[in-house]
């Protein structure tokens, strides 16, 4: 055993000299206000974590030309760093959605996180059900699914496949309105960004549409 | 000119006058010349000082990469991220850059073989127990840093493989009930992975975690020396010393296990140049080969997986689906239950109430309180959705306390015996499962999502926390032999 530690265990304490019982009350107002002084000294650093004024204020809206978008593409925006998917549907693509009801966990996007004026199993703007505008990431751990528009069998994402998104990271799927399906790792459909069409080939993403 | 003998003596009162100043000698005889190690070290004891050599590596290279790296996630005029052409920079252009950057990239692959081994050798000769809680405990933290420093580390070449790691990573955080929405961003400095994040994780890599890292291993190697090495028999070398109190089976550690470390360097050299000059992407395990595009914040790229070292704990997490779960609180039923039996410490039982008492709450409390009819039921599902407590929060609960059983193993082993030379074939069994299980589960996180895979893995999860959780356990139930009272050695 070293030195230095009989020492420390030979007194009883690890202060070798007896306190002055008056100075108790010197040393606690000490260590308090240092201790203040401390938790002060760290509220710019811990601030400095949280995004700046130039994070917060990135993300004005952005504006779409939808007149060279044919049916059955899709077009992938960047707006607020994340991409937004703006896919226009074919009448197949839509029929499509109002067979899925029982695979799916919330066929009618109750607890999605879309704006009100989008509505049912397409989620779309009514009178633009032609056109489904998400945000590409996946709710589970956020990355960005990847489309597997080719239906049937030999899409190889089974026999019943009517078109949709599958995540790479975890094996999430969701329909082509984004809708997930039972029993997979991302717990909701895909999130709807608020949107609003300037005219019928101009769309606007990051904006309410109003009295909708 | 001066002889021989007269330099000799320049230097023995050039040692005085700094012995007067700073305890040299006296710390190189503590820790070197006359420390005393059991004689009977093996292969596995080799693994502790290349994990020193490992980690000079990586300082000594990372400070040199430094020098051309430059993290910044904004273009350049070609419309390339200018932290990722940073990297191409010092791989075609930089003089020698491209062996510093490969020395790295593959020193962070030998760390996590050396260090996975170093623990396995715990596990073999009973390593962390008492005295050795400490020893292993810092162990431990070691290995969460380095865990912290290898994930903060990806980002930096800002590639397909880097950014959307981190996304998936930080956005686990986003599942802890309440607070996890703001932590992540909190995590980030912004909204996305970016810029702001690129800076912050250049700032751990390159200094915070760093600095905690030497930091630990020099407490991990006081706490060694204070407790002295355990050895592949398990025998406490310190109970027989000789009239000058030392221990009768230690040599000094300078120079018979110096040699031996050496060899040991030797090897790991050997090995090292043959990955850094003819395989530096070790087959896409070490280096991936999407990280070989810029990363692209709209398009994920179509098969993602973590680096190898990550993967056993990225199956679990991948594996704790909602389906899973009933099988995973049967386990923790079942240990609850044994831990009620076999255990009379009251706060240990009490311990036991607390968790049949939540899970009664959570699970059937309000039910049976007659709040079944709705609202009440809407009500119940919003309290469990709302607090976040889905298959999406254990599976991050499961990632987390995966790594961390290790730390309990010192309380949790109650084998009469250390070493797994003396433990019955029980022990045997056990420890070979969960290794086998380790590997399948590491293999499994670096193929996409299969139903197979799935349900494979969640048969070795649920194995790998029944070999922690049934330990006090099995572990007394082993039939052992007895342990010789000194060393054995050929
Ligand atoms: C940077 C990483 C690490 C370094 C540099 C390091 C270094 C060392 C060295 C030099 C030794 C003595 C030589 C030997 O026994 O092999 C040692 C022993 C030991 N290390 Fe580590 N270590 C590291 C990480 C870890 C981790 C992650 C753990 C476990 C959680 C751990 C647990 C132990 C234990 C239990 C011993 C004593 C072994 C015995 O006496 O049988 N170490 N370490
Ligand atoms: S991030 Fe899409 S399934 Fe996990």
């Amino acid at each position: 055993m070293s030195d230095h530690k009989q020492e420390a265990l030979a007194g009883e304490s690890f202060c070798a000299c007896s306190a002055d019982p008056s100075r108790r009350a010197l040393l606690a107002a000490t260590a308090g206000l240092g201790a203040a002084a401390g938790i002060g000294a760290a509220v710019p650093f811990v601030a400095s974590f949280t995004p700046s004024d130039r994070a917060r204020a990135a993300g004005a809206p952005v504006e779409v030309d939808l007149s060279g978008l044919r049916p059955g593409e899709k077009l992938v925006v960047e707006w607020q760093g994340k991409p937004v998917w703006i896919l226009r549907r074919t009448p197949e693509m839509l029929a499509g959605l109002k067979t899925l009801d029982d695979k799916l966990v919330d066929p009618g996007s109750s607890a999605a996180e879309q704006p009100a004026y989008v509505s049912g199993e397409a989620r779309s703007i009514a009178g633009k059900e032609e056109f489904f505008v998400c945000v590409g990431i996946c709710t589970h751990l956020g990355c960005s699914p990847s489309d597997k528009f080719a239906t049937g069998a030999d899409s190889g994402m089974g026999e019943g496949w009517k078109g949709g998104f599958l995540c790479p990271c975890h094996g999430s799927m969701f329909d082509l309105a984004g809708r997930v399906f039972k029993s997979m790792p991302a717990p909701t459909n895909l999130v709807i960004p608020p949107h609003t069409y300037l005219s019928d080939t101009r769309l606007l993403i990051g904006q309410d549409s109003k009295g909708a | 000119m001066l002889t021989a003998k007269e330099l000799e003596d320049k230097g023995r009162q050039a040692l005085a006058w700094v012995d007067e100043r700073f305890p040299l000698s006296v710390l190189y005889k503590t820790h070197v010349s006359e420390y005393y190690a059991p004689k009977n070290f093996n292969f596995w004891y080799l693994f502790g000082s290349m994990a020193l050599l490992v980690l000079v590596i990586q300082i000594v290279t990372g400070i040199f990469l430094v020098m051309h790296y430059k993290p910044d996630a904004s273009l350049n005029a070609a419309g390339v991220p200018v932290a990722f052409a940073s990297v191409e920079y010092i791989m075609r252009e930089v003089p020698g850059g491209r062996f510093i950057r490969y020395m790295h990239s593959t020193g962070a692959s030998m760390f996590f073989i050396v260090v996975y081994l170093h623990m396995f050798r715990g596990l073999l000769y009973g390593s962390y127990r008492k005295p050795r809680e400490l020893v292993w405990l810092f162990g431990m933290a070691i290995f969460l840093c380095l865990m912290g420093e290898a994930f903060f580390g990806y980002l930096l070449p800002w590639g397909q493989m880097s950014g959307w790691g981190a996304q998936v990573i930080v956005n686990l955080f986003a599942a802890i009930p309440v607070i996890g929405p703001d932590l992540s961003v909190f995590i980030r400095g912004d909204f996305v992975v970016s810029d702001a994040t690129l800076n912050r994780f250049f700032a751990f890599h390159v200094i915070a975690i760093p600095l905690v890292l030497l930091g630990l291993v020099t407490a991990h190697l006081i706490a060694l020396h204070e407790v002295g090495s355990n050895n592949p028999d398990g025998v406490e070398i310190k109970e027989r010393k000789d009239e000058q109190g030392i221990p009768l089976d230690g040599i000094p550690f300078h120079p018979y296990h110096v040699v031996k470390d050496v060899l040991g360097a030797v090897v790991l050299l050997i090995v090292f140049s043959i990955i850094v000059f003819f395989m530096p992407e070790g087959g896409g395990y070490f280096l991936e080969y999407n990280n070989f595009m810029p990363y692209d914040q709209l398009k994920t790229p179509p098969h993602i997986a973590p680096v190898w070292y990550f993967t056993p704990y990225y199956s679990m997490l991948r594996a704790t689906t909602s389906s899973f779960l009933p099988f995973l609180w049967l386990l923790v039923a079942l240990i609850v239950g044994l831990t009620w039996r076999g255990c009379s410490c009251v706060w240990i039982r009490r311990a036991c109430l607390l968790v049949v008492a939540g899970a009664y709450w959570g699970f059937f409390g309000l039910t049976l309180f007659g709040f079944t009819k709705p609202p009440f039921d809407l009500a119940i599902a919003g309290i469990h959705l709302g607090l976040g407590l889905d298959a999406k929060f254990w599976g991050v609960v499961m990632m987390g306390g995966s790594v961390m059983l290790f730390a309990l193993l010192p309380w949790l082993d109650r084998s009469p015996v250390r070493s797994i030379r003396y433990k019955g074939v029980l022990y045997k069994a056990i420890l070979a499962v969960f290794v086998i299980c380790f590997l399948i589960l590491g293999y499994y996180g670096t193929q996409p999502p299969s139903p197979v895979g799935n349900v494979v893995s969640q048969i070795c999860t649920i194995l790998y926390l029944a070999y922690f959780g049934l330990m006090p356990w099995y572990s007394k139930l082993d039939k052992c032999k007895p342990v010789p009272e000194r060393l054995t050695w050929k």
